[in-house]
């Protein structure tokens, strides 16, 4: 009984991870329909950055505001710069386009950084919690994670539901020309989206960097469950992202856990294809209707 | 009047027999054939030795790894600045194959039939190298000093391959035969990776353990390592390991503690050599010291989680200062390697590759100056057993032995041991807890070693000058 | 009649069958006679593109000609690969069944996924090959002892007639191949069921009400283009002697789709500059990068920097590929409403 309640644990927070990845392809989904790719890369990139600062002396808070400033910078200036150029062709060339910078970034923290073994430092303890005279699965840093994405998933809820920003927002990534017509700055609100997920994509980065080992591929399977979790979720909801990021994480660490590690990514396969089949579109997404 | 049908299809035709063709010109005209070498021994000619091989220098794999071709160079380098073997300089082409097979197969070919390498020296990996080991094999191209403790690289059916450090199942053997003799009536809980390294090595401790003492026996894919084994280790603590044995890759190693003290559980840990290096593990676990915000403080709880680790060492390990070896190989490197000293400094994989280099530069100066393909593997065949090497054993090398090393010791990491020092910090150390042993790769029996351990020669290319 | 009247008025027959095979007679007879004169280096790289061919030709059917994003097809040239490695260790078969094996097994594999992809849109779809793409190959790591753990599997090429030398014997093989799996491909695209891809791939609902069976088709196009994956998968495991799972990470299903893009998505030739880029890329890249002798570590990760900033600069400038490029040279302008080769744009939804 234990080890399911340790094994649940490990899940919610991995799922937790997983959210905080989802959220940031969810916001950029809504902002400009495109899966970034290298969103996860980037949270790398940007904890990176973090690190240098931190070996250079900066406290740690400093640097972590920093770099989702940074973060956000980054986003938006990819959006404005390789997204934009890209709008009403194929589909497949922001696809093509994100990737690359995927390669890029992981080249860059390569070149720059190198190879060797970090660690990178915790925003709070990582010892577990105790629970009466137990100590549980479960740590400091663990319940950061959490309240964390729980706020960047309500400020994202209310951004995009209350505020007229938001609206805003929604009405560019249904129609630009109409949304122009009506006097809305396209241009400003689809670098604000993407800046936003930057800054969503950075804190992933900071949050998983201090328990996993520190290199330039850290991100990338966070990214392919993050994904999973935001198409399990609904791509448009980021209500959805946390959902799906906790059932991701739950359903991976039970099956890593009573199968064996080798069967986490069939897994998650299953899964995936259960939520699909039952709602194609996502658990939250509302099916979108058709003109025919 | 032709109709327009006629004339697109017309125009398709010329279109695509002008593709078609303009394709074989361009086929021909972009892969420049190469010169094929019509020097009897390829890769040597009167002043140089062109050696080539595979490893990671990019992807997940890489770290700690892509530390051993540029320290092999460093001793190349050294021996090149004293006149080279027999007056010939070293030329060592090590390509990045990230790890992935497929890769490999195509730059060692590259290497063999357009660069014209002479020998294969100190390519990386099991499924790497498994992958070429045939086609080195058929090519009669020397596959030399394979950096994987796979027990098949001293296979008759491949007589061009040898092996160089211990392979797993003796790391496993001797680890368990400690385990056998100072946890008695403990239990033994493993975990391993999910490939012929985890494998080899738990192979061992089985043929050593009781198998009823082993109360779990956890697994992870290295392929899929996503983030703490949190799960695994859970199970073992359920399970009331008290002995753990980690068979694994140094990320794995931190990957395996961290969830673990985060849980509050510390059990006597053994790990494999492979994964226990205290200064490529030290700063994984170094996360785990900080408290909230603050400069990293690194030394004390890593250092704390790694004090009491039972591991092995078949040469002495960098914090052995007094050891003449240790200094060669920290001389070699801060001259001839300046920046990667300057990055990793003198760690398990900078010594590792050190000694790897200067074994195959011996075989190169027991070959002679009538160099050949045979006359090297000659060299490793008859003389390997009298090589002059770091190592607490001989190597084992014969005509019929294609292993290296089938020797070590058992060391226990103490916060009492001198520590390893290197650009990152200061790292624990490690004491020696009982003899050395040999032992083979198969079920045989663990022996005492007492022979002697070679002393670094002064001048490190001293019978070449020639 | 002058001579350029006699050769404008040689009309190919209207036959797709007739019309693609004199091509790839010709490019055959080219190509047998360029990889007698290459070294045996470039034989073989000669040889891995034509195996790469193969693979990106079902991909491009199924992005190009029916519009489905996927992820994953590097994990159908892994059940391609192991297919065939699994005959050639365990069975006496026929090589050319073994081939035929490989890519029925992979179709079938393609007929599994794409039954659930039928639902699935744009994104989604990628995300469910992405992980079939990562799924894949750690089922044969959970079986090491059947699929060859570490040490993988070995594929032994059929010996080559008369004085051939191994190598050239399996590019010709290889070539062989591709060119029959091109002119099958590009017989489909131009009869009835390409056109059902594409009308199903513009216009789902447009295609039902005309009567095509949208669901099958897809499927269809799934199952077809896992099979060209498969045999592709099979051939390149021919090329490097031993089938692993170290083979088949899920960048390689990134670098087919790149490649495919950049070679010019829909298009048959176009696949020919993807399987070139795909071989080429990492020697070009790393040898550029030497120039700026940064010292081995960093020149590998400057090499992936470079090709990185080719896929995005190429997507930019170029986004019809390099095939694109050509036909636009050539003077093809797209024509509205037919035979196109992009992916189109999703319709804005109703939130």
């Amino acid at each position: 009984m234990s080890l399911f309640i340790d094994y649940t644990l490990n899940g919610i927070a991995n799922g937790m991870i997983y959210a905080t990845l989802a959220l940031a392809l969810v916001l950029i989904y809504r902002a400009t329909k495109i899966i970034n790719f290298a969103q996860g890369a980037a949270g790398m990139l940007t904890t990176f950055i973090a690190f240098s600062l931190l070996s250079r002396g900066l406290g740690y808070w400093w640097a972590f505001v920093l770099v989702l400033v940074i973060g956000f910078a980054m986003g938006a200036a990819t959006e404005r710069i390789l997204i934009r150029p890209l709008h009403g062709r194929s589909e497949l060339n922001p696809v093509i386009v994100t990737i690359g910078l995927l390669v890029v970034f992981e080249g860059l923290a390569g070149a720059i950084y190198g190879n060797a073994s970090r660690g990178f430092p915790a925003a709070f303890s990582q010892a577990g919690l105790r629970v009466g005279n137990t100590t549980v699965a479960f740590s400091h840093f663990d319940v950061f994670i959490l309240i964390a994405v729980l706020a960047l998933m309500a400020g994202t809820l209310v951004l995009f539901r209350y505020t007229a920003l938001g609206l805003r927002m929604r009405a560019t990534a249904f129609s630009r020309e109409i949304a122009r017509l009506l006097g809305v700055r396209v241009g400003i609100l689809l670098s604000l989206g993407w800046g936003l997920a930057g800054i969503a994509g950075s804190l992933a980065g900071l949050l998983v960097a201090p328990t996993r080992s520190f290199g330039p591929y850290y991100m990338d399977l966070i990214l392919v469950y993050g994904f999973t979790a935001a198409v399990i979720g609904g791509l448009e909801s980021p209500v959805g992202a946390l959902v799906g990021g906790l059932i991701a994480g739950l359903c991976i660490s039970y099956v890593g856990g009573y199968l064996g590690s080798g069967l986490e990514p069939l897994g998650a396969l299953a899964l995936l294809m259960v939520a699909l089949m039952a709602r194609p579109e996502g658990i939250f997404s509302r099916p979108p209707a058709r003109r025919v | 009047m032709r109709s327009r049908t006629a004339r697109r299809i017309g125009a398709g035709l010329w279109a695509r027999a002008l593709v078609a063709g303009s394709l074989g010109l361009v086929l021909g005209v972009t892969l420049l054939p190469a010169t094929a070498d019509a020097a009897s021994t390829p890769g040597v000619t009167s002043s140089s030795i062109t050696i080539g091989a595979t490893v990671p220098l990019t992807g997940p794999a890489a770290p700690g790894y892509d530390e051993i071709a540029p320290a092999m160079n460093a001793v190349f380098s050294y021996v090149n600045a004293h006149g080279g073997v027999y007056g010939r300089k070293i030329n060592y082409q090590y390509l990045d194959d990230g790890y992935n097979p497929a890769n490999t197969a195509t730059l060692t070919r590259k290497l063999v039939l357009q660069n014209n390498i002479f020998a294969d020296v100190g390519s990386l990996g099991t499924p790497t190298q498994s992958a070429v080991q045939g086609f080195l094999n058929a090519q009669k191209v020397p596959q030399l000093f394979i950096e994987s403790g796979c027990n098949c690289w001293s296979n008759p059916k491949y007589p061009q391959s040898y092996g160089w450090q211990p392979p797993y199942t003796v790391d496993g053997k001797i680890l368990g035969a400690y385990i056998k003799a100072n946890f008695a009536g403990k239990k033994i809980g493993y975990l391993s990776q999910a490939d012929e390294f985890g494998q080899d090595v738990v192979k061992g401790l089985d043929m050593q353990i009781p198998k009823a003492s082993v109360v779990s026996r956890q697994t992870y894919d290295a392929a899929t390592l996503a983030g703490p084994l949190s799960n695994q280790m859970a199970a073992l603590k359920a399970a009331g390991a008290q002995v753990v044995v980690l068979a694994t890759i140094p990320a794995a190693t931190a990957l395996a503690m961290l969830p673990a003290a985060v849980i509050g559980y510390f059990p006597q840990y053994v790990v494999d050599s492979v994964g226990a290096d205290s200064p490529t593990v030290g700063p994984l676990l170094s996360s785990f010291a900080q408290k909230g915000g603050g400069t990293p403080a690194q030394v004390a709880a890593a250092s704390g989680l790694l004090n009491g680790v039972i591991t092995t060492a078949y040469f002495a390990p960098e914090s052995d200062t007094a050891n003449p070896w240790v200094q060669a190989e920290k001389n070699i490197l801060q001259q001839y390697a300046p920046s990667l000293y300057a990055k990793s400094g003198l760690d398990g994989n900078t010594q590792y590759g050190v000694a790897l280099a200067y074994t195959f530069v011996q075989a190169l100066q027991k070959a002679g100056k009538n160099l050949t393909r045979q006359s090297l593997l000659n060299a490793i065949n008859t003389s390997g057993r009298k090589f002059v090497t770091p190592g607490f054993v001989p190597l084992a090398y014969s005509s019929s032995v294609h292993f290296g090393f089938l020797g070590e010791e058992v060391v226990k990491l103490q916060s009492s041991a001198p520590p390893a020092v290197t650009p990152t910090g200061s790292w624990i150390g490690g004491v020696a807890v009982g003899p050395v042993q040999v032992t083979n790769a198969g079920p045989g029996p663990i022996k005492k070693y007492t022979g002697p351990t070679s002393v670094p020669p002064k001048n490190l290319s001293s019978s070449s000058s020639g | 009649m002058d001579a350029a009247t006699i050769v404008r008025s040689v009309r190919l027959p209207r036959q797709p069958l007739l019309r693609h095979l004199p091509v790839a007679l010709v490019a055959g007879a080219v190509l047998y006679v360029v990889t007698l004169r290459l070294s045996s280096y470039n034989v073989y790289q000669v040889g891995e593109i034509a195996a790469y061919i193969v693979a990106l030709v079902g991909l491009s059917l199924l992005t190009g000609a029916n519009g489905q994003i996927s992820l994953g097809h590097g994990a159908f040239m892994a059940v391609g690969a192991y297919t065939m490695a699994l005959l050639m260790n365990h069975t006496q078969s026929n090589f050319i069944l073994e081939l035929a094996a490989a890519a029925g097994v992979a179709a079938a594999a393609g007929l599994v996924l794409g039954l659930p992809a039928t639902r699935l849109k744009g994104p989604y779809l990628a995300g469910m090959t992405l992980l079939f793409a990562l799924a894949v190959p750690s089922v044969a790591d959970k079986w090491p002892a059947t699929f060859g753990g570490d040490q993988g599997l070995t594929t032994t090429v059929p010996t080559a007639p008369g004085s051939l030398s191994a190598e050239e014997w399996l590019t010709q093989i290889q070539i062989a191949v591709a060119l029959v799996v091109m002119v099958l491909v590009a017989n489909l695209l131009w009869s009835r069921f390409g056109r059902a891809f594409r009308a199903v791939r513009d216009d789902e609902i447009a295609a039902s009400l005309a009567g095509i069976h949208v669901a099958r088709t897809k499927v269809m196009a799934f199952a077809i283009s896992a099979g060209c994956a498969g045999l592709g998968g099979a051939l390149l495991s021919l090329s490097t002697g031993v089938v692993n799972t170290g083979e088949f990470p899920l960048t390689l299903s990134i670098q087919l789709l790149a490649a495919m893009v950049l070679g010019g998505t829909g298009t048959l030739i176009g696949m020919v500059w993807g399987g070139i880029l795909l071989v080429y890329m990492p020697q070009w890249s790393t040898s550029l990068s030497s120039d700026f002798n940064l010292g081995a570590g960093a020149n590998a990760y400057l090499a992936t920097i470079i090709f990185g900033l080719v896929l995005i600069v190429a997507m930019i400038a170029a986004p019809n590929g390099i095939q694109g490029g050509l036909r636009w040279l050539w003077g093809h302008r797209p024509r509205p409403g037919g035979g196109g080769t992009a992916v189109p744009v999703p319709a804005p939804t109703v939130d």
